[in-house]
């Protein structure tokens, strides 16, 4: 047997051993913790109001339904923000005294509303806009939901693409104007397509904030997922169905978290791979 | 101004001034190109040479004196910046191309959008052009694909693409590994041949002097000396010239 073979078996010895003690710590931390509560004094009362298999199952297609209201309200309100962010970014980087009100009110925007609670933007445009009087008072209240949500999640999603813009190094700027294009179509054509590019991990993050964030909505009379449980749980005296709502947010964003983690790895490697 | 029966140059600079806070690196410059001329800017680090590029693609505004190209001061307060940098081209040391655009994108995208040229007509011209410098079969890549030297040869190309009455070249060498230099400096061989006005900074002694009509020295943000190269870099009348010239000649780059 060469020297190779020995080392390639030593190595495969070490990376067993290596799962092998990852197993056994994980079993023996888990074991532990759940001991603990499973032996906890109120556990027995715990155990029958969120985790009731039966009324599980009853709950969950009811659940699943609902959630095709969340689903509508987060889909709107992401295509809204992508375009409205954006917009915002850009007014806020508009060079030029002549456009000092404009980089002013989209700044005092974003301020404004990376400052406000959004279950308050929920409540004041929900029940402040039809007390107004000039929209139809039968608008159904999930535009409200939409509205504050990109209210809100647009002034965040403004500074992950302003952060994009400022990123890109001015030399691809002053390429651009050197070749005579303007500020503007050097902005549009040569500095927001990179920026962009660069942001999409940091706004799916976001977005993944935005989605969880439509069980606000319920507050202005919404039945979507969060109501649907709460109403439930008022009928059958049991908190399971909350589970139910926990089981369907985990199950919609951890994919969605790890697309994230592979577009950041894939980014980290162009880097690396010596992009300019 | 008074008629001459002198032709226009291409160039005029009278006096120029820049600063960049409280360091004066331009003091007073004074350069006229002509038509179809190649005046090689040499200098050390620092001299002024990329700055003086700079202020004539009006990159950087400038504190005094004036630009004229071809009888129109570019420097009056009133001008129209992007007109003006539509006829005169820059590449830079670091190419500067656009790194999410294919090579004929990167090369089109100005034609089509300053000069309105039709797509289809924009690319072909482009595709005329990577032919003519031996880049054709680089068309649809993009710039993170090519080396160094590709890369260059394509800013080049970016530039001769509007068709500019001036091409300025700053130190388009001084990025690239010494076996990739011959490649852009044959392309800018091939543009002196072909008539271009071209104003370039540059630390290849050896080219400056193959290629320019004339050479000027910039020492300390004022042209020292200038004069036929080989004038300057076998006879420099100036003391600092001399000195500067044989700083090179003793780093084994003359």
């Amino acid at each position: 047997m060469n020297v190779t073979d020995a080392r390639r078996r030593r190595d495969r010895r070490r990376a067993l051993r290596a799962s092998l003690l990852a197993l056994a710590s994980t079993v023996v931390v888990f074991g532990v913790l759940a001991w603990i509560v499973v032996n906890a004094p109120g556990w027995p009362a715990v155990q029958s109001s969120f985790l009731d298999g039966q009324v599980f199952a009853a709950a969950l297609p009811g659940i699943v339904a609902a959630f095709f209201v969340n689903i509508q309200l987060f889909v709107a309100a992401e295509i809204l923000v992508l375009i409205f962010g954006l917009v915002i970014a850009i007014l806020r980087s508009v060079p030029g005294p002549v456009f000092f009100p404009v980089r002013l009110v989209a700044t005092l925007y974003a301020d404004i509303f990376r400052a406000l609670p959004g279950l308050l933007v929920i409540f004041v445009l929900g029940f402040g806009i039809p007390g107004l009087g000039l929209v139809d008072p039968k608008t159904p209240p999930i535009l409200y939901g939409i509205l504050a949500l990109t209210l809100v999640y647009s002034a965040y999603v403004s500074e992950v693409y302003r952060a994009g813009i400022e990123s890109v190094h001015p030399s691809q700027d002053a390429a651009a104007r050197s070749l005579g294009l303007s500020r503007w179509q050097s902005l549009r054509h040569v500095v927001v397509p990179q920026a962009v590019r660069r942001v999409v991990p940091p706004l799916l993050n976001d977005f993944i904030g935005l989605q969880k964030d439509t069980v606000l909505v319920s507050s202005i009379g919404v039945v979507e997922i969060f109501r649907t449980a709460q109403i439930k749980q008022a009928a059958a005296f049991n908190f399971t169905p909350y589970m139910a709502v926990a089981l369907v947010f985990v199950v919609v964003t951890i994919p969605l978290a790890r697309f994230t983690d592979v577009l950041i790895a894939r980014d980290r490697r162009q880097a690396a791979g010596g992009r300019r | 101004m008074t008629s001459s029966p002198a032709p226009i140059p291409a160039l005029q600079i009278e006096g120029l001034e820049k600063s960049f806070g409280s360091l004066l690196v331009l003091r007073g410059i004074d350069l006229d190109v002509a038509e179809h001329e190649v005046v090689c800017l040499i200098g050390a680090s620092g001299s002024g040479k990329s700055t003086l590029l700079r202020c004539i693609n009006l990159i950087e505004p400038i504190d005094a004196g004036r630009i004229v190209i071809e009888g129109e001061e570019i420097t009056a307060l009133d001008v129209d910046v992007d007109r003006i940098r539509r006829r005169i081209g820059i590449v830079f040391q670091a190419y500067n191309l656009f790194p999410h655009m294919s090579v004929l994108d990167n090369i089109a995208l100005a034609p089509r959008k300053v000069l309105r040229t039709p797509r289809a007509e924009a690319e072909a011209a482009a595709t005329r052009l990577l032919d003519r410098f031996g880049l054709a079969d680089k068309r649809l890549d993009y710039p993170d694909r090519l080396s160094g030297g590709q890369q260059q040869r394509v800013a080049i190309i970016r530039a001769l693409a509007m068709q500019p009455d001036l091409l300025l070249l700053d130190e388009v060498t001084s990025a690239l590994d010494p076996e990739l230099v011959a490649e852009v400096l044959g392309v800018i061989r091939e543009l002196a041949a072909g008539g271009m006005t071209m104003l370039i900074a540059t630390h290849e002694m050896g080219f400056a002097r193959e290629i320019a009509d004339r050479v000027c020295f910039l020492d300390q943000g004022v042209i020292c000396e200038s004069g036929p190269p080989d004038q300057v870099f076998s006879d420099p009348r100036e003391p600092r010239t001399r000195q500067f010239l044989q700083r090179i000649i003793d780093a084994g780059r003359l």
